[in-house]
């Protein structure tokens, strides 16, 4: 794991001071809310329906046992218990004081954590394959770009005030599990004549209009990734539209100006930014690769036994290849029947944390559908790992399964949001543990958002909610056949919304139009690629 | 807010609170961009958040003064604007005006901005607090100041 020196810490250590200073002149009365909230934004800092929520960055998604526990602290010293597991790999509490947001960012700083641009009209927290560094698919582990990322685009003096916020996931294998095209830029780390560099993908999002993103390069060499990244931006903070927010992200422009304008522009400023030299030196990635070195991994069991039925389970449903191969990734679902979903417990992330420690060379990761993945555990150790998981309520073996729900907090905690995503979560996943239909789907991704913002996703899931509000009343519209994956698609609504009680009803018996047509092998998405959208028209409205 | 139209021919070197240069501000209007590009041989330019930069480039030479706008400060074109005018090789005066806060002075400087003449005046020790607020810097900017990373690596 990436480890700070002197110059992070104390640029980290700086930020507390200067957000001291902010919230100190706020509370003089030195500075507006108008001009306040920009700067608490950057520090991660809303204001929602209740209270102020803080979203804790954790790059990448990579956490040591040693900051969950101080996340599970933080929880209970300063929120109410709890925490929440987002969909960029952070973690966010919905119940701070603002007087207390300096201290806890004091926290954070002495655990080498903060909460920097995770939200604001800048350049938001890097995402990536949850499984980097154990996966058995990748190229090279791609942290040490996401960490170079870090760095350039943290407190970077000409991209604070964007037009919209920005987002980048940085992936290096052909199996997409980061929604990599879906970000504003989606880098792949890819080899080319036995060298590596960065295939670039620019202007894709979901929100209000979503978009999947067009390549704008297939090859950056390593030593001008900032330097081309920047170009990427500039162009953006020159051109991006600022007369109306809902047109201001980079999907827009490149939709607008034509992705080949883009990419000629880019390159243009590509071409003029190399000459000014603001690419860090190539022994700057090669210092943070030692970071991300291999733990070491000791040969030992390759097999497992089977004979507990539901460990086995657990085992076929939430434990992943590893490129070792006495190892496996294994997930601990934060998908409870009937929980919210991506909630933990203070109790919980200390438990995660302990386990981190024990089988997992202390390293845990936040995945972008809400749960937590131990990257590395011995295949000898697996049963003793569920077994403790189990006790604890965290056994769930739901990973990519109908009950593994992404939901966005929805009208429970948001102040923009129209419809509540939670209890629809809730009951759907109740709804197919009790009639037993949700063992007999197999992988089937389902998203919800409640609002356009798109928050959960669902234009990206196999089956997508969302969350609209008709005429004072929570109205729920149907999406079916979209995917986040290498086979990226857009969702497609299917007709007139459902009620609350409706929408559960509408995917049930979109679950059984699957469960009738699937031929041998086909996943939901696979069906419904091969029959289209008119035989589940007809269940739902036939 | 005050109107930017209202005063289009921008600040006077009276309304300059921070300026980081030795030699004589220009005593004479800034133009806008259009009128500078078409005819006007003044050496002090105001730029708007939508107009083109780099059509000024060719033009640097004979530019002794480059004010730029920030209607509001959350619109950041001017920033883009002043690391533009720095790579080109701009020497002279780079002023930011208008909607310009205690919170954005220190990457303006990075920017390249070496003079400010905000529409509200500031504070000055909260000011001073900001230029000097942090030790080190991940990026390259348009000053001369050696990155973390080339610290790292000396």
């Amino acid at each position: 794991m990436y480890k700070y020196d002197s110059y992070d810490q104390q640029m980290v250590d700086a930020r507390v001071d200067e957000f001291r200073d902010q919230v100190e002149r706020r509370l003089a009365g030195k500075l507006t809310e108008d001009q306040f909230k920009p700067l608490r934004l950057m520090n991660g800092l809303y204001l929602q329906l209740h209270a102020y929520m803080l979203r804790v960055a954790v790059p990448y998604g990579t956490l040591s046992g040693a900051q969950m526990h101080i996340l599970a602290d933080i929880a209970d010293k300063y929120d109410r218990g709890y925490g929440h597991f987002t969909t960029r790999q952070n973690i966010q509490y919905n119940w701070i004081k603002l007087e207390d947001a300096p201290d806890l960012m004091a926290d954070l700083a002495a655990v080498e954590m903060h909460a920097i641009q995770t939200s604001g009209n800048c350049i938001r927290n890097i995402s990536s394959d949850h499984f980097a560094g154990a996966a058995a698919d990748e190229l090279v582990d791609p942290r040490p770009y996401a960490e170079l990322l870090r760095q350039w685009s943290s407190f970077h003096p000409e991209f604070m005030y964007l037009p919209r916020k920005f987002k980048i996931a940085v992936i290096a294998s052909d199996t997409d599990r980061a929604a990599m095209r879906l970000h504003d830029i989606g880098i792949q780390i890819v080899e080319q004549n036995g060298e590596l560099g960065a295939a670039f993908y620019v202007g894709g999002g979901m929100g209000r209009t979503p978009m999947i993103a067009p390549r704008i390069r297939d090859f950056v060499p390593l030593d001008q990734l900032v330097t081309y990244s920047e170009a990427c931006l500039r162009v953006y903070n020159r051109h991006g539209r600022r007369d109306n927010k809902y047109k201001a992200r980079i999907k827009i422009l490149v939709h607008e100006m034509g992705a080949e304008e883009y990419t000629r522009q880019v390159e243009e400023e590509f071409a003029h930014l190399l000459d000014e030299g603001i690419e860090p030196p190539l022994a700057e990635l090669e210092r943070i690769k030692t970071y991300f070195e291999d733990p070491a991994f000791e040969a030992g069991a390759k097999s497992i036994d089977r004979s507990d039925p539901d460990f086995a389970l657990w085992v076929e449903r939430n434990t992943v290849r590893h490129k070792h191969d006495s190892y496996v990734s294994a997930v601990i679902s934060l998908k409870p029947v009937g929980g919210i979903p991506g909630d933990a417990t203070s109790a919980q992330m200390h438990l995660m944390a302990d386990l981190a420690a024990q089988y997992s060379f202390d390293e845990c990761r936040v995945m972008h559908t809400q749960n937590i993945v131990l990257p590395h555990v011995k295949i000898a150790d697996l049963h003793t790992l569920w077994t403790a998981l189990h006790e604890a309520g965290l056994g769930e073996p739901n990973l990519d399964q109908v009950g593994d729900i992404i939901a966005c907090p929805g009208l429970d905690y948001c102040s923009l949001a129209n419809a509540r995503s939670i209890p629809i979560s809730q009951q759907i996943s109740e709804r197919f543990a009790a009639n037993g239909k949700g063992d007999t789907l197999g992988e089937l991704k389902l998203k919800i958002s409640g609002c356009i913002n798109a928050c959960g996703h669902h234009h990206a899931g196999h089956i997508g909610i969302l969350g609209v509000d008709k005429k004072g009343v929570e109205n729920y519209q149907l999406l079916l056949g979209g995917s986040e994956a290498e086979d990226a698609s857009l969702a497609k609504i299917t007709g007139p919304g459902f009620n609350e009680a409706g929408i559960v009803d509408a995917v049930e018996t979109t679950a059984d139009v699957y469960l009738r047509e699937r031929e041998d092998g086909e996943r939901f998405l696979d069906t419904y690629r091969r029959i289209g959208m008119a035989p589940f028209k007809e269940a739902l409205y036939g | 807010m005050v109107d930017s139209h209202s005063n289009p021919l921008g600040s006077s070197p009276d309304e300059v609170q921070f300026r980081f240069r030795d030699d004589d501000p220009v005593d004479h209007a800034q133009v806008t961009v259009d009128a500078f590009l078409e005819q006007s041989n003044s050496s002090a330019v105001r730029l708007e958040p939508g107009d083109d930069t780099q059509a000024l480039i060719p033009h640097l030479e004979r530019i002794a003064l480059v004010e730029v706008n920030f209607p509001s400060f959350g619109d950041g074109r001017g920033y883009s604007s002043a690391r533009t005018l720095r790579e080109a090789g701009y020497t002279g005066e780079l002023r930011a005006v208008g909607d310009v806060l205690i919170d954005q002075l220190s990457n303006m400087r990075r920017c390249g901005f070496d003079s400010f003449a905000p529409e509200i005046r500031l504070d000055e020790a909260d000011a001073q607090a900001a230029f000097d607020r942090w030790p080190q810097h991940y990026q390259a900017g348009a000053d001369t100041r050696r990155t973390i990373a080339q610290l790292r690596h000396e």
